[in-house]
């Protein structure tokens, strides 16, 4: 019903309008105002000052966001290519920078030097081979530069050696949650296959491939500092990607492909806490977070928790409804830590050893397994795929 | 077409003298004049654009007051999408979706290069009418018939297509994955082949017409740079579109019929489905090896009609013309070969990343040559700052800002952290669609004369264009920062990270200029349809232009000229030549004894 009203004043609302603009029409005959709708003189030179003043909007803006918005930007990098990408960023910046100052000035200076008049005339002029030669050459230069540059950085990063000594760790996506699988002492993952997938095998690892006795699956990762982590990350379903925006890193999870992505973190989570950027984003964080928690008291809701600071894995590759929550927490311990963290977690071959002892001894006195079997869609298809791969 | 209009009712209505019967149908619905035709695209457009529009009011409402309820969402999404007024999180996804496929395809293809394609190139080139009709007139009832479909598709039960206008598969193809991807997805893929058919058809027509239709004298180097535009765009839709069609077609193979082009190992919903050995890389391929020449099938006609506009109003030759030309082909050779650059990060081989990061850059180069010579065209000039030539400004502006951060998104080593972050889509908003939406505003304002034999008020043109250039930037400069914080695009709500608490002040800015800039559209579309009924008669040349189409009458008629068709003696950019009273010499005048060329068409 208000919806109804709501477009019945509207309706109203545009008639009037509509009215006021004829009777104003009307007022206008016999006025010998111009009203040929066509660019006066005095358009051009109301306009040609607007433009002038666009340009001065668009400096004031674009400087006064700098100042605002600037302490958003991601700080100093985790991982040990950051600076490089750092670097290559802060030359692209100098560049757009110099272009964008440059031409802005000349176009809207322009518009407003060259305002038209009756009295006036353009200069007719054509081309100019030489100016042209100018700036296609400039460009060609400046973009070769950042071309090898940017390739160098690239190839650094993305192609590791194979004699390098790394540590190799699974990502492993689905929606809408992630999980890390460690190779263990032998660092060879064990084969996987979403076919595998039962119970607490989330992951799908062949129990039976000998390398992958040792692997261990986890639902917060923890890398050592000063390691070279090789990831090689997969998909359960559909494209994901692993965004670690804090270590510059990022690569996409393909089902049915393993990708990979190297970075040696540089900086443990409480080092990075104690980084004064961080420490003030925090502060500032919380001082919001605080103000939203009393909102939320008064309105007899729970409070919000502070704010610590954690490095993150996010999805950033639009994966179904709940994509916006598909994360996963990081730390980066010291190499002693992270040994002592990763100690005493179960293996992927022991914990599926453990379930079925555990399945067997409840499932025992009460029901047959072959009901269980017809009742679990699930268990049949991985069944009869093992057997099919078998084959 | 006219058999089934000549015995209609309406058939009394229109009973003009002219040497061809019309009947309200054959002119208004079924016509196959390109006037006619460029209208109804532009209508259609404009419409489809009024949609597009909306929907992302919605969902940046969602984003700067996250999980908020508005009385607006029940109104416009209904009760099942917005239960309560709080909009769902998989129709927040469906509105980012078809917001993003009507803007690119149904807007800013159809309706830009549709509308100025069909209406200027017989018009600018001396031709009675496209080199076939009746293919035109199937083309814009394809193109109508896919708009209906893509409309309709978001009514379905179980949701509109919600899997982002890229429409990666797994996402895509199952129904499990996202609600969307069931009867939403089919009528989405249905609608775009469509799409496709309308728009090939509509290319091979351009192609067609500019190669073999034009007048006497009207050498290809004597063609406006808005024909040489829409001549290079239906070149590049004609190489890439059937490879989108071809795309579409395997997806829907994949969903229906079970065949694993794009699919491999899935475990969905704890069940193992039968795909294997098909890749979603293969699919980023086929759709990017169309999805960006897209950009540029977008971006060229809203940069020729741009070239015209600034010329006739700066009253001075477009400056390097023929330069102007090469990097018009540049763009349009380079664009097949640097999709790649989309994909960066998608597992594919590294080795391959370097390539595409070497074919985009080059891109900025023809791209800068464009930019350095719409500003020397302006040095010196004689501004008639009319709307058109605002909008034509404010274009340059914004293709600059926009892109020039494409240097940073085109180098795969600075794509890693960025990808798909805000700054992607401040980017491509900026370079692509804000830019190409000022070309269409351009031309509408421009070439309104001549498609309604009246003109649209200049006081509201001015309002409209200020407004919205203010709010553009305010909308998409914020969003570099944003995207540089890292927090990644097509998120329902950011409030699940707490490491993005500051950015929501950012937020709500961007919606609140995304409000108003939205809300003063009006003003155009008012002004629009004010003007076809009521607005000031127009002359035959309004802005005092060299080019063929203003010598036609402004009364629209069949064959475009009354008697026989104009004779082209010089190129269409002699504004303010030495040894000429006026400060424009159409293309229809001869040259004077002695008069040299004095650019090197």
């Amino acid at each position: 019903m208000t919806s109804l009203l709501v477009i019945i004043v509207l309706v109203l609302l545009s008639i009037a309008i509509w009215q006021m603009t004829k009777i104003f029409d009307l007022t206008q005959v016999g006025n010998k105002k111009e009203d040929s709708q066509i660019a006066t003189d005095n358009d051009n030179n109301v306009q040609g000052y607007l433009m002038f003043g666009f340009l001065a909007f668009l400096y004031i803006f674009m400087i006064y966001g700098m100042f605002k918005w600037g302490h958003l930007v991601l700080g100093t990098p985790a991982s040990e290519h950051g600076p490089d990408y750092d670097n290559l960023m802060y030359i692209s910046f100098a560049i757009i920078f110099f272009v964008q100052a440059i031409t802005q000035v000349l176009l809207h200076y322009f518009a407003f030097k060259y305002r038209g008049a009756k009295d006036k005339k353009a200069l007719y002029y054509a081309d100019n081979d030489k100016l042209e030669f100018i700036w296609t050459i400039i460009p060609v230069i400046v973009l070769a530069g950042l071309i090898l540059y940017g390739l160098y950085t690239w190839t650094n990063i993305m192609f590791v050696d194979e004699d390098e000594d790394v540590m190799v760790v699974e990502l492993y996506a689905k929606q809408f949650s992630w999980e890390a699988r460690y190779s263990g002492k032998d660092n060879v993952l064990g084969k996987a296959n979403v076919r595998l997938i039962e119970g607490v095998n989330t992951m799908g690892v062949d129990v039976n491939d000998p390398n992958a006795q040792d692997d261990i699956s986890v639902t917060e990762l923890h890398i050592p500092k000063g390691k070279k982590i090789l990831f090689k990350l997969r998909s359960q379903d559909i494209l994901h990607s692993a965004y670690m925006p804090h270590f510059r890193a990022q690569m996409n999870c393909v089902p049915g492909m393993v990708t990979e992505f190297a970075f040696r973190p540089t900086m443990t989570t409480d080092e990075m806490r104690q980084q004064p950027e961080i420490v003030e984003k925090v502060s500032n964080i919380n001082k919001i977070r605080a103000k939203k928690t009393a909102q939320l008291v008064a309105e007899g809701k729970t409070a919000l928790d502070p704010y610590t600071f954690d490095y993150l894995l996010l999805c950033n590759k639009i994966c179904g409804a709940s994509h916006y929550n598909m994360q996963m927490k990081i730390v980066v311990d010291t190499p002693q830590d992270f040994q002592a963290w990763l100690k005493d977690k179960k293996t992927i071959v022991n914990a599926v050893k453990e379930d079925l002892a555990s399945k067997k001894a409840e499932e025992k006195p009460v029901v047959a397994p072959v009901q269980a079997k017809v009742l679990d869609s699930t268990v049949v298809a991985t069944a009869e795929d093992k057997l099919e791969e078998k084959k | 077409m006219g058999a089934a209009g000549h015995d209609h009712d309406h058939a009394h209505d229109h009973d003009h003298a002219h040497h061809h019967k019309d009947t309200f149908i054959t002119k208004y619905i079924f016509s196959i004049d390109h006037k006619m035709i460029a209208k109804q695209y532009l209508i259609t457009g404009i419409i489809m654009g009024i949609v597009g529009v909306v929907m992302s009011l919605l969902f940046r409402m969602q984003i700067a007051w996250p999980e908020e309820s508005f009385g607006i969402f029940k109104f416009l999404l209904g009760e099942k999408m917005a239960p309560g007024g709080v909009m769902r999180n998989d129709i927040y996804l469906a509105l980012v979706t078809i917001h993003g496929t009507i803007m690119v395809f149904f807007v800013l293809t159809a309706g830009l290069s549709g509308t100025f394609s069909n209406l200027l190139i017989p018009l600018q080139i001396g031709a009675r009418d496209m080199a076939s009709g009746f293919l035109n007139m199937i083309s814009y009832w394809l193109f109508f018939t896919s708009s209906v479909v893509m409309i309709c598709s978001l009514f379905v039960e179980s949701g509109p297509a919600s899997a982002g206008w890229t429409i990666y598969p797994p996402l895509s193809a199952l129904p499990q994955a996202i609600p969307g991807s069931g009867t939403g997805m089919t009528l989405w893929l249905v609608s775009m082949a469509i799409f496709i058919a309308s728009s090939l058809m509509g290319s091979l027509n351009y192609v067609v017409t500019v190669i073999n239709l034009r007048t006497k004298g009207m050498s290809m180097t004597r063609l406006p740079l808005t024909v040489w535009a829409f001549f290079i765009t239906a070149v590049i839709g004609i190489v890439s579109f059937p490879v989108l069609l071809s795309a579409a077609l395997m997806l829907i193979m994949d969903r229906s019929f079970g065949t694993s082009f794009f699919l491999s190992d899935i475990f969905i919903s704890g069940e193992v489905l039968h795909y294997q050995g098909g890749s979603p890389v293969l699919f980023e391929h086929l759709f990017w090896f169309l999805g960006h020449p897209e950009v540029y099938i977008v971006l060229l006609p809203a940069l020729g009609i741009t070239s015209e506009i600034i010329a006739t109003n700066s009253r001075k030759p477009i400056f390097g013309y023929r330069a102007m030309i090469a990097s018009i082909l540049a763009i349009a050779f380079l664009s097949t070969i640097v999709w790649g650059h989309h994909m960066f990060i998608s597992g594919m081989n590294p080795f391959l990343g370097s390539v595409f990061t070497f074919t985009t850059l080059l891109i900025a180069i023809p791209s800068a040559v464009k930019a350095f010579n719409y500003i020397t065209t302006l040095w010196k000039g004689n501004l008639q700052l009319n709307p058109a030539m605002l909008f034509s400004i404010g274009l340059v502006s914004t293709f600059i800002s926009g892109g020039l951060t494409g240097i940073i998104l085109g180098d795969s080593t600075l794509d890693i952290n960025v990808h798909d972050t805000y700054f992607v889509v401040a980017h491509f908003h900026l370079v692509m669609g804000i830019s190409a939406l000022y070309g269409f505003f351009a031309g509408v304002y421009h070439w309104f004369p001549r498609m309604f034999g009246r003109m649209m008020n200049k006081n509201l043109g001015y309002i409209h264009f200020w407004v919205t250039a203010v709010c553009a930037y305010g909308v998409f400069y914020p969003m570099h920062f944003i995207g540089m914080a890292g927090l990644p695009r097509r998120y329902y709500t950011n409030s699940n990270f707490p490491l993005f608490d500051d950015l929501a002040d950012v937020n709500v800015l961007i919606t609140t200029f995304a409000l108003v800039g939205a809300a003063f559209q009006l003003v155009f579309m008012w002004n629009f349809f004010y003007s076809i009924f009521y607005g000031k008669k127009s002359v035959q040349n309004p802005w005092k232009s060299n080019t063929l189409e203003w010598t036609a009458p402004v009364e629209h008629i069949h064959g475009n000229w009354p008697g026989e068709l104009p004779t082209v003696h010089r190129w269409p950019y002699d504004y303010s030549k030495p040894g000429h009273d006026d400060d424009f010499v159409p293309q229809t005048t001869p040259m004077k004894e002695g008069e040299e060329e004095l650019h090197h068409a």
